[in-house]
């Protein structure tokens, strides 16, 4: 449905080619399916058939499908969708950006959180459709492995997680807090992270993490 | 979700012809204006709302915030929440109205959430919100299931046999001490409706929460000036210390000389139906010393009508508490 630029990757030239293009994610996957061939023959030509059902009722939805330009952590993204994809599910299904995470999709715990031009939203409570020409960032552009953002390395360094479902979004959060008027005491920190839950309770490295941040960042002016 | 049309409205015009199409307003209706979303797309996700068409109100050129020349303020249809609450004319001339919207929601949904939507916040009412329980709001005549049900954190003033449901909003409280007035386009043209007029009570209509008719815009909203020498206060109670709707709360807009209520407003959240003004404890403040004792009965008037259910009795003192403090911290800073 989406003809979405891929990030090149590369491959090495064996006959495992597939296997070795893998991310974790299509691996896992793929090693389902290939673990589901070995051992149920007979469904097979049951599975082919339902996948060529839903393949004619996805292109039935399609028929509703429009067209989208997205920019992405500064990448265009030409897209066709069905009008009810939120931001997140476009994220994460049509550009495999799948960093940033589903928990509650109602907007109440923010691990689904993003910068639209450069401002935290819940991407789960927006239409993708409705965000055309504007500067959209995950968490994916805000650092990499080589290359964290100051707040993803104090995560780190503060153990700041347990499972990490929510961290993306606590993230996206506590870089954005840099930039709003909040104040310096714990307390403040506590009411401008309170869109974002954490199960594990990871609560208190977070705030240490968030801290130690602002304070190695330059003074900025509340306000 | 319901399949939907998505449009983008061109000019305010367009936006009104395609709306006025509709055979009910906004709440509810096949054809709804969409502003930050962060209520209609929750309600769409629940199938509690299913419009066949929405209108993408965001790129009109409703975002203003600015002064007036007779010194009040006028703020666009879709400025959002956390710019409102920290404009700097907001934070010097109407502090309530930021310390409101600041203790409603979080910093993601107020980047989202707009002045009108905010105006349209539909009730948490956890039988509104489940389309497999009657709601008299959501499905006219099917009962409500509030009253004999879980009813803890809903309304006990401005109620009716038919449905008690609370209004949610924070910023709603602080425009109605506020005396604010909301400004509609509509396909007959322009008119301006005060907000203690805009919210209406259910009644025997409880899907009908607004005087909107089918086609209306909400363009802007304008504050009056600010009452040269008042002071204000906001206070929320609430379960959770943040990120949660109030079981009741105050905003209060007071002026005093030497110690003299001259002029009061006052009106409570978390415990109506809809915004709820309370004249009656204006009354009993204006032209009062400012005591306890004048408080209590300002809150013993407020909460005068109430009507509890089966699990929100407790909402009456403490909503009277709520207001009794608040008239304290308001003066005290006077």
């Amino acid at each position: 449905m989406s003809n979405q630029d891929q990030t090149p990757e590369t491959s090495p030239a064996d006959t495992r080619r597939e296997f070795a293009k893998s991310t974790r994610r299509t691996f896992i996957s793929r090693l389902g399916m290939a673990s589901l061939l070995a051992t149920t023959g007979p469904a097979i030509t049951t599975l082919a058939q339902r996948s060529g059902k839903m393949e004619q009722e996805l292109s039935a939805a399609a028929k509703d499908a429009i067209p989208v330009t997205l920019r992405v952590n500064g990448k265009k993204h030409d897209l066709r969708i069905d009008p009810r994809t939120t931001l997140l599910d476009c994220l994460r299904e049509h550009l495999h950006l799948t960093g940033s995470k589903k928990g509650c999709d109602h907007g109440q715990c923010g691990a689904c959180t993003v910068h639209i031009n450069g401002r935290r939203v819940n991407s789960c409570l927006c239409f993708a459709a409705m965000h055309e020409g504007e500067e959209i960032t995950t968490i994916e552009g805000i650092g990499q492995p080589e290359n964290l953002h100051p707040m993803q390395a104090a995560f780190v360094a503060h153990d700041a997680y347990q499972c990490g479902y929510c961290t993306s979004g606590q993230i996206m959060s506590a870089v954005a807090l840099l930039k709003e008027p909040c104040g310096p005491e714990d307390a403040e920190v506590k009411e401008f992270m309170s869109g974002n839950i954490c199960r594990c309770g990871a609560y208190p490295n977070i705030v240490a993490a968030v801290q130690q941040v602002r304070q190695n960042a330059k003074p900025r002016e509340p306000g | 979700m319901k399949t939907f049309a998505l449009t983008r409205a061109r000019d305010n015009a367009q936006a009104i012809a395609t709306a006025a199409k509709a055979t009910t307003a906004q709440q509810g209706a096949e054809i709804r204006f969409i502003g930050g979303g962060t209520t209609l797309i929750d309600l769409m996700k629940l199938n509690v709302e299913q419009p066949q068409t929405v209108v993408d109100i965001n790129r009109l050129p409703l975002d203003k915030i600015e002064a007036l020349p007779d010194g009040g303020l006028t703020i666009g249809a879709v400025a959002r929440n956390s710019d409102l609450a920290h404009h700097p004319l907001v934070r010097k001339n109407y502090t309530v109205l930021s310390e409101a919207i600041l203790s409603g929601a979080t910093v993601q949904l107020r980047n989202m959430a707009t002045t009108a939507g905010n105006l349209l916040q539909r009730t948490r009412c956890m039988y509104f919100r489940a389309t497999d329980m009657p709601c008299n709001k959501r499905e006219p005549g099917s009962g409500c299931a509030a009253i004999t049900g879980v009813n803890r954190s809903l309304a006990i003033l401005g109620t009716s046999e038919h449905c008690i449901a609370t209004n949610p909003s924070d910023m709603n409280v602080a425009m109605a001490a506020l005396e604010a007035i909301i400004h509609v386009r509509g396909p007959k043209g322009e008119r301006s409706i005060p907000i203690a007029d805009f919210h209406v009570l259910p009644g025997n209509t409880p899907q009908r929460e607004t005087v909107l008719e089918p086609g209306d815009l909400i363009t802007h909203v304008t504050l009056p000036p600010p009452v040269p020498g008042s002071r204000s206060v906001y206070l929320k109670l609430r379960d959770r210390a943040s990120y949660e709707f109030a079981l009741a709360s105050a905003a209060v807009v007071i002026t005093l000389e030497n110690a003299k209520i001259t002029r009061a407003r006052i009106a409570m959240g978390g415990v109506g139906t809809k915004p709820w003004r309370s004249t009656e404890a204006e009354g009993e403040l204006t032209n009062q010393q400012a005591t306890q004792a004048v408080f209590q009965k300002a809150a013993d008037a407020a909460l005068r009508d109430a009507k509890p259910q089966s699990q929100n009795g407790f909402k009456v003192e403490l909503a009277k508490r709520c207001l009794v403090h608040a008239l304290k911290l308001a003066t005290q800073t006077a």
